[in-house]
């Protein structure tokens, strides 16, 4: 019989814990603590505040993308279409500005209606049409990008107006804006990740559909709701950028997806849904941050960052798996 | 008093008619075993009663309310509970997570914002219920796919009975426990039945359905083709009206021997 005759260590007592309380990989945080230790001593542009706010406001776009990862992956499903949404969402939100000359605010609202609207056509396919998440999302990166670049005629809409601009460039208090967005996002969304029903239902129905379809949760409606939220949040991240860069560019935001789902699965998301947090998913896009910002810094060509953030990606699926596998067989 | 009543239930999957025209009722508090052999539709019949399939015609009524039309989530309220052969536990939540699950009860986040998760609550009540099955288990807060199979039943048992059901619908409750925990299983059924609360029993141990239940519904080929009263028959019968006649003294002695 096998029966608890060893008492687990207190490393193993505590990532054990850290990954049922908070839902996080220790390991995670190990390694970004690891990474900026590597980078302070190879760079002495590393430590700084202002260096730090440069992280944090290259990371917000990428990590309110990683926020709707987050929730999609944790429900069990994928969206590849993360980044080419963002890309038709800013073009959206500077055409109804600039192009139509419309108010700021609808504007603000264009880009995150038509995210919200890509993001709801996915939900439809995904739950109404049984074509697998996979391919409905690869779908739509292909539809939403040659979407943008129709509408933009191939080319980047200049001249936005100075409100648009201040939410990319603004800096109340020292702080960018687009930081002070994406940390707001982040608080409201790991509080409806962790503490309410819709949270909890999320990963319940990527844990397992039919104890969530038993326990009476309306999965198909609630799959739809994912999806819509995971659009509305990449035409968020759409609008920082846009309004960041001063331009709708219609390639804004290619190969975004890669990032946003590596962060959120080195922040502990279970790639088969299930488990998933919004802080560990932070903690994932601050490694890409550092990540990206440590290389600049040492001159790397990005070419070779690209290439840095695939393979981390399948490292991280791969570290996933192995405890996985080691934990079922205790 | 009829608790639950099915009337001419049909259910097809495409081209192939699982259910031709059943007809089930179940009395307040009483246990109800329903036999058959392998394809005959009892889960097919079972998911029709709480909603996860929609029976193509018939009636069903429960509490003498017509509730065809509802959802699972509306008919768990309605009091129907199932324990599912697969268990359907969300295997990385923990006990509370799984028993309340879709249930949730909510408080207000710094007395301000609605709709938060009072897991502090889900906890005690949690506990409290597993310490009622009398059944031990390593720790509240693991995720329940770290328990062995009869810990992860008493959860799914746990959550069947938490919400004050009329009627629980058990599959296949026994077949993967060792012999103390068939027992235990069969004793709740007995002190469910003794507080009022019916239960359908669906197994493949014959001798478990015929020592805890008032009757035997036997299902074959997609219709209720015997009710049986449990003090009234016998093995030999039970068998032979599963299999559909023949000499059946051979396969009832199996049984019996269990």
């Amino acid at each position: 019989m096998a029966s608890e005759t060893t008492q687990p260590g207190f490393w193993a007592r505590v990532q054990r814990a850290s990954v049922e309380r908070l839902h996080i990989r220790l390991e995670s945080l190990v390694v970004l603590l690891a990474l900026s230790t590597a980078m302070a001593l190879l760079s002495p542009y590393f430590l700084s505040l202002s260096n730090f706010l440069n992280i944090l406001l290259a990371t917000s776009t990428i990590g309110v993308l990683a926020i709707a990862a987050t929730f999609v992956i944790g429900s069990g499903g994928l969206d590849l279409s993360l980044g080419s949404v963002m890309g038709l969402a800013g073009v959206a939100g500077a055409f109804v500005a600039v192009n139509l000359g419309w108010p700021s605010v609808l504007a603000v609202i264009a880009c995150i209606l038509a995210g919200a609207i890509a993001g709801y056509i996915n939900g439809q396919l995904v739950t109404r049409a049984f074509v697998p998440a996979f391919i409905v999302t690869l779908g739509m990166l292909g539809l939403a990008r040659g979407l943008a670049l129709v509408i933009s005629q191939g080319r980047a809409i200049y001249g936005l107006p100075p409100e648009i601009v201040f939410i990319g460039q603004g800096r109340p208090f020292g702080i960018p804006m687009p930081v002070i967005i994406f940390v707001l996002t982040a608080i409201v969304a790991h509080a409806v990740l962790a503490y309410t029903r819709f949270g909890r239902h999320t990963l319940a129905l990527g844990d397992s559909e039919g104890a969530a379809r038993a326990a009476g949760i309306r999965v198909e409606h609630h799959r739809r709701i994912i999806y819509t939220l995971s659009g509305a949040l990449a035409g968020l991240a759409g609008l920082l950028f846009t309004a960041r860069v001063n331009a709708g560019d219609p390639t804004a935001g290619i190969n975004y997806e890669l990032t946003a789902i590596t962060a959120a699965i080195i922040g502990g998301t279970n790639l088969f849904g299930g488990r998933a947090s919004i802080l560990g998913t932070m903690i994932g896009a601050l490694i890409m941050g550092v990540l990206q910002n440590g290389l600049t810094l040492l001159a790397v060509q990005s070419y070779y960052q690209q290439m840095a953030i695939g393979a981390v990606l399948i490292l991280a699926v791969f570290i996933d798996q192995y405890q996985v596998r080691k934990e079922s067989r205790v | 008093m009829t608790l639950l009543s099915l009337r001419g239930i049909r259910k097809s999957f495409g081209a192939v008619d699982v259910l031709h025209g059943v007809d089930l009722s179940v009395a307040a508090g009483e246990v109800v075993g329903l036999v058959g052999d392998n394809g005959a539709g009892k889960s097919t019949l079972m998911k029709t009663i709480t909603g996860i399939y929609r029976a193509d015609t018939g009636s069903i009524e429960f509490d003498g309310k017509d509730i065809l039309a509802l959802d699972p989530g509306q008919r768990r309220r309605l009091g129907i509970e199932m324990i599912y052969q697969d268990l359907s536990l969300a295997k990385q939540q923990d006990v509370a997570s799984n028993i309340f699950l879709g249930r949730e009860p909510t408080k207000r986040l710094f007395g301000l914002f609605p709709g938060f998760v009072d897991k502090s609550e889900m906890d005690r009540q949690a506990s409290k219920m597993i310490e009622r099955l009398g059944a031990h288990l390593p720790s509240i807060n693991r995720s329940v796919g770290s328990f062995s199979g009869g810990q992860q039943q008493t959860v799914a048992i746990a959550r069947a009975l938490t919400f004050n059901p009329k009627l629980v619908i058990m599959d296949e409750p026994t077949a993967a426990l060792a012999v103390r925990e068939v027992q235990s299983v069969l004793d709740l059924i007995r002190r469910l039945k003794s507080e009022g609360i019916a239960v359908i029993l669906i197994s493949h141990r014959l001798n478990d359905v015929l020592s805890v239940t008032d009757r035997i519904v036997v299902l074959r080929h997609g219709r209720a083709d015997a009710d049986l009263v449990t003090a009234n028959t016998n093995m030999n019968e039970v068998v032979s009206r599963i299999v559909g006649g023949g000499d059946t003294a051979a396969a009832a002695a199996h049984e019996q021997r269990g």
